[in-house]
């Protein structure tokens, strides 16, 4: 009984892989045969970047500030009060500013890249796109793709910088951390490694949120029933995929930047 | 010239089409018609390859779009323009974006001549001034002459009608169906349409098929389907429900 139903699932799970690499391959494929609408490009890295900056300011802000705060009461015993900085700027470069903007992004963006395409599939408007002679990679998967791939970095570096100001402010002005001290250690610990490290990062998430959801919307079954679930999905998917991708990118980078 | 061989398609294990054979010559001007969920519209987007069958073939001047992959496709799509039962504009452009939108995506005329192509294309469905509004602003028979605008503006050779009449009040089906005789008249294309309006499939076409049972039951001139004494065609054409019938489905 349980074989069978695994079985299914793991069929189920490699079908899903298989269609995601297809509509990624679609998508390279029609970058490299033809160039891409710079309209709809702007267009969507407006909604994705700039209609995204308050939810992954915030993000940012209060990520710094509760890590500012705990990393001080615990280095506080030990007299360690001014590594706090150091902690903060390396987390949130790092780790905590890619994963968090991201899983942001992927809840305001991928739930709406999988509910505008899954609503347009089942009013027949994709359909009207292939009678167009259009290819809806070319028209809907490219512009979205190329600006989440943009867009999720920069949203990642804003992100992280308002975080660590934010954790400066709490740390320096509200626990009472030497300004100077914080600021040097911060300075000193955090390599330029850690910045591109997480920056590489989030240019990877914001590629899978964009593929997941597209390939969501596109594959969304009839009904509003099936856009909710398209929609449910595409935010599911992308958060699991950006906290494991997570793991093995931090494996991966760490040995190839620090050895 | 449009044939189709041997089509079967089934959703689950029901089959909608179980063999259906025909053929369109260029030029004409045929009706599909049958019961609702009878395979017609399924039918009709095998013709344009948005269904890929499981088994059988479609021909469109001899070449098989069953062994073409999507891109490959395309190239065979420029040759059609469909009109899809609930117009499916793009609800997200306005009404010049989604008439002018092949012209934009192929980057060959100028905003003028674009200008010019779409009023031209909205004059021929008797719709002016109307290109800033966007879909949702529209009527359902002012939405379908949109559509016929945005799929007559290249100059298909083929145009495709899913159900164009369905949701519409009598006089603008009537006139929708004007427009497609014209259409059919002034540029000489292919007209594809499936109903099961029989007034409209009085107005539009020079030929009907009869789709029965996943095959095409009866075929003939116009005039010769609607007057048909087969009981099967003269049931369904004149509305009647069979003494023996079951059920309302």
């Amino acid at each position: 009984m349980v074989v069978p139903i695994l079985q299914q699932r793991v069929r189920y799970l490699f079908s899903e892989l298989g269609e995601l690499a297809h509509i990624a391959g679609e998508a390279i494929r029609s970058l490299r045969h033809q160039r891409p609408s710079w309209r709809d490009f702007v267009e969507q890295l407006h909604f994705i970047g700039v209609k995204s900056q308050s939810v992954v300011i915030t993000t940012g802000a209060a990520t710094g500030m509760v890590l500012c705060a705990q990393t001080y009461f615990q280095f506080h015993k030990v007299k360690m009060d001014t590594a706090t900085g150091a902690v903060v700027s390396v987390g949130m470069c790092s780790e905590l500013g890619p994963v968090l903007a991201c899983l942001m992004i992927a809840g305001r963006v991928g739930a709406a890249m999988a509910a505008e395409l899954g609503t347009m599939k089942v009013t027949e408007q994709i359909d009207a796109l292939r009678t167009l002679a259009t290819h809806p990679v070319d028209y809907l998967v490219v512009p979205r793709l190329l600006a989440a791939t943009v867009a999720a970095p920069l949203l990642t570096a804003e992100a992280v910088a308002v975080g660590i100001f934010a954790s400066w402010m709490v740390g320096a002005h509200l626990l009472g951390i030497d300004s100077a001290y914080y600021v040097a250690n911060m300075n000193r610990y955090t390599a330029p490694a850690d910045v591109v490290t997480g920056l590489i990062k989030a240019t990877l998430f914001g590629a899978a949120i964009a593929v997941i959801s597209c390939y969501k919307g596109l594959s969304c079954q009839q009904g509003a029933e099936g856009v909710g679930k398209a929609t449910t999905e595409a935010v599911v998917y992308s958060s699991i995929t950006v906290l494991v991708a997570n793991f093995f990118l931090t494996l991966f980078l760490t040995r190839l930047f620090k050895g | 010239m449009i044939e189709v061989r041997d089509l079967w398609k089934g959703f689950g294990p029901q089959p909608v089409l179980r063999g259906t054979c025909l053929r369109i010559e260029k030029g004409e001007a045929v009706v599909i018609i049958g019961r609702s969920g009878g395979g017609k519209s399924v039918l009709l987007k095998h013709l344009i390859a948005l269904l890929q069958p499981d088994r059988g073939q479609v021909l469109v001047e001899g070449q098989d779009l069953c062994c073409l992959d999507e891109r490959q496709l395309l190239q065979v799509r420029r040759k059609f323009g469909m009109l899809f039962q609930m117009a499916a504009l793009f609800d997200s452009l306005t009404v010049y974006e989604n008439v002018s939108f092949v012209l934009q995506r192929e980057r060959r005329h100028t905003e003028a001549q674009m200008r010019k192509l779409v009023a031209e294309a909205l004059e021929m469905v008797e719709l002016r001034g109307i290109e800033g509004k966007k879909p949702g602003e529209l009527s359902g028979g002012m939405r379908k002459r949109v559509g016929l605008a945005r799929a007559i503006i290249y100059r298909p050779e083929i145009l495709l009608y899913d159900e164009p009449t369905t949701g519409l009040d009598p006089v603008a089906g009537a006139r929708i169906d004007q427009l497609i005789h014209r259409v059919w008249e002034q540029l000489h294309v292919t007209s594809i349409a499936v109903t099961h309006d029989m007034a409209s499939a009085r107005r539009i076409s020079k030929r009907i098929l009869m789709l029965n049972e996943g095959v095409i039951y009866a075929d003939g001139p116009s005039a010769d389907i609607l007057s048909s004494t087969d009981p099967v065609v003269h049931n369904f054409v004149n509305g009647i429900v069979p003494a023996d019938s079951q059920s309302f489905a």
